[in-house]
């Protein structure tokens, strides 16, 4: 049974903004099928009180002091950066809004 | 650029006939030394991305910590609300993309807030209180900073390009969102105000953030729907984003009330989209539609584990909970002995914190308040400066009554004392004697101006010698004259009759 349609994949592939060609999408729709049809089988063995799984480990509260650490020096921070000024990152004009 | 001049009812009209609902979001920047996720300094103002980690970077590889300081201060905010503090819940990676969030998603939390299901009562200037709903608090990181160069206006529109600034990126937010606010009415916008204002207020007095809003600690996102009666059911909303003053909130809703209005009356349907506020025209202008491209595909963050407050450290949190601005106030207002009246006059301007400091050095709360709402209110209304900006301290405003009342000046004396300290001439005492202010209590130079004044006014001593007592202020006008209005008037007028009558 296929749930998972082209349309589908192209949709997500444009949200996360990875571009796609048409014959990638078909293959994807394919493989990300195979996927879903195999949680789809957990979920029949996994009744509703079994409570969905975020996190592998039984751990809460993971907490970090509140204790400043030096920042990265400017030029290390700038060291990946294709363009930048006055310190700053440059990035392309930009057409959405805020 | 969308236009500016859309058309507009008049405010008064389309309250009339429409029911406005609001929906608040508050974004408020946590008072935290570090971010929230990583060890990176979260102060204001310091030099472009010199505040920053992998994580605040988003380099592929870095791991996030939970800062437990920001969570505590979370919980503050919740129980100050009225909130459920969960007993469990988790952060969400909410994914989109603009060159402010260098993650590419921003670290929110989706359908486990820490905090839900609160109230908080806000009180208009009129001293009518309406109870907000607050649907939801929890914890997130703002994004950086962009500044756009080569557009005319700064403004994104005609942009060419954008310089990227990650000091605030990372730093703690707390969104806190309102369930829709009914029944307003033609209030709306004054509600919408007094809220975030209130917000503000309880942020300070909880000391988890300074709140300070021309910094952006403080950001709302206003939602406006109009539908043509309370019971009808919700109209389509429109989303205002960051309105940052407690004026523009105020102004963004009326204009938004005015403008749906027209769409309505119009036949058509008002557009759900997010819509900037212009400080400079008091107008808002649409910015992107919502859409289904606007997935922000959530899903739960796999690097930070859950949080879980026990409920021991809820209730240790709760029981260090500072007094909260409204309790205070009442508190306050039971001490002063002021009506409600007064007490909503001098909360108003913002005499507040001053009165209680006056009052703190010594000096009576009805004097406080006279001297706050009396002629330093009038000073500070004609220097157009607020009452905190006024040159003075609440300590000299204590020495300068304390002068009044052990009689070594007048109340006209004391304003030209207080004119003194406001030109920086000192202290109450320092102008006092600089300026040679003090009531003349000396008789002997008292008796001369006396009997100067009534050999000036023979006529005025018959009557009041025949046993007319009325124009004895003409001698004594006259006296207060001579001493420069330094003289004790009362003392005057004891001199003025035993000689004449003497």
């Amino acid at each position: 049974m296929s749930t998972i349609s082209r349309d589908e994949v192209a949709r997500v592939a444009a949200l996360a903004r990875i571009d796609l060609r048409p014959d990638e999408v078909d293959r994807l729709a394919g493989e990300l099928d195979v996927i879903v049809d195999a949680i789809a089988r957990v979920s029949e063995v996994a009744t509703p009180d079994v409570p969905a799984t975020s996190h592998p480990l039984p751990m809460t509260n993971v907490f970090r002091e509140d204790v400043p650490v030096p920042g990265l020096p400017v030029d290390d921070v700038m060291a990946g950066a294709p363009a930048s000024e006055d310190g700053r990152f440059l990035v392309p004009q930009i057409l959405g809004e805020e | 650029m969308t236009t500016l001049t859309a058309d507009l009812v008049d405010y008064a009209d389309a309250v009339r006939r429409y029911d406005p609902v609001l929906g608040i979001e508050v974004h408020v920047e946590l008072g935290t030394r570090t971010k929230m996720f990583d060890g990176a300094e979260a102060s204001f103002g310091a030099d472009p991305n010199t505040q920053t980690t992998p994580v605040s970077l988003g380099l592929p590889g870095a791991l996030p910590v939970v800062n437990g300081k920001a969570v505590e201060y979370a919980i503050r905010i919740g129980l100050a609300l009225n909130c459920e503090i969960a007993e469990t819940c988790r952060f969400a990676r909410k994914n989109y993309f603009y060159p402010d969030v260098p993650k590419n998603f921003q670290t929110s939390q989706y359908d486990e807030p820490i905090a839900h299901d609160g109230w908080v009562d806000v009180e208009l200037e009129d001293g009518t209180v309406f109870r907000v709903e607050i649907e939801r608090a929890h914890m997130e990181e703002d994004a950086g900073k962009n500044t756009h160069v080569g557009g005319a206006t700064g403004r994104i529109h005609g942009a060419e390009y954008s310089l990227v600034d990650y000091n605030r990126a990372g730093i703690p937010l707390v969104e806190i969102v309102t369930r829709p606010i009914e029944g307003a009415g033609e209030r709306a916008p004054e509600v919408a105000r007094a809220y975030v204002q209130t917000l503000r207020d309880i942020f300070r007095a909880l000391e988890v953030s300074e709140a300070r809003m021309e910094r952006g600690n403080v950001r709302a996102d206003v939602n406006v729907s109009l539908r043509p009666s309370p019971d009808a059911p919700l109209g389509t909303r429109t989303e205002t984003k960051n309105v940052n003053s407690f004026r523009s909130v105020e102004r963004a809703v009326r204009y938004e009330i005015s403008r749906q209005a027209a769409v309505l009356d119009a036949g058509a349907a008002v557009v759900q989209e997010t819509r900037h506020f212009h400080e400079d025209t008091g107008s808002t202008s649409s910015g992107r539609v919502k859409s289904d491209a606007e997935d922000y595909r959530y899903f739960p963050e796999p690097d930070l584990v859950p949080v879980a407050p026990s409920r021991e450290w809820v209730e240790e949190i709760r029981a260090a909970l500072p007094e909260l601005p409204a309790a205070r106030r009442r508190r306050l207002q039971g001490e002063w002995g002021y009506a409600d009246a007064e007490m909503r006059d001098v909360v108003n301007a913002g005499a507040l914190d001053l009165i209680e400091a006056t009052v703190a050095a010594g000096a009576s709360p009805a004097a406080a308040r006279k001297w706050w709402m009396g002629e330093l209110a009038r000073h500070a209304k004609q220097a157009e400066i607020s009452l905190e900006e006024v040159a003075i301290t609440p300590a000299q405003i204590a020495q300068l009554q304390s002068l009044v009342d052990a009689g070594r000046i007048n109340d006209k004396l004391a304003r030209q004392v207080l004119e003194g300290v406001l030109a920086g001439e000192g202290d109450p005492e320092q102008v006092v004697v600089a300026r040679g202010l003090e009531v003349v209590s000396d008789d002997g130079a008292l008796l001369a101006a006396v009997d100067e004044a009534l050999a000036a006014q023979p006529d005025v001593v018959e009557k009041v010698r025949g046993g007319n007592l009325g124009p004895v202020g003409a001698i004594i006008g006259a006296v207060m004259k001579a001493t420069k209005g330094q003289a004790d008037a009362k003392r005057v007028r004891e001199l003025v009759l035993e000689r004449i009558q003497g």
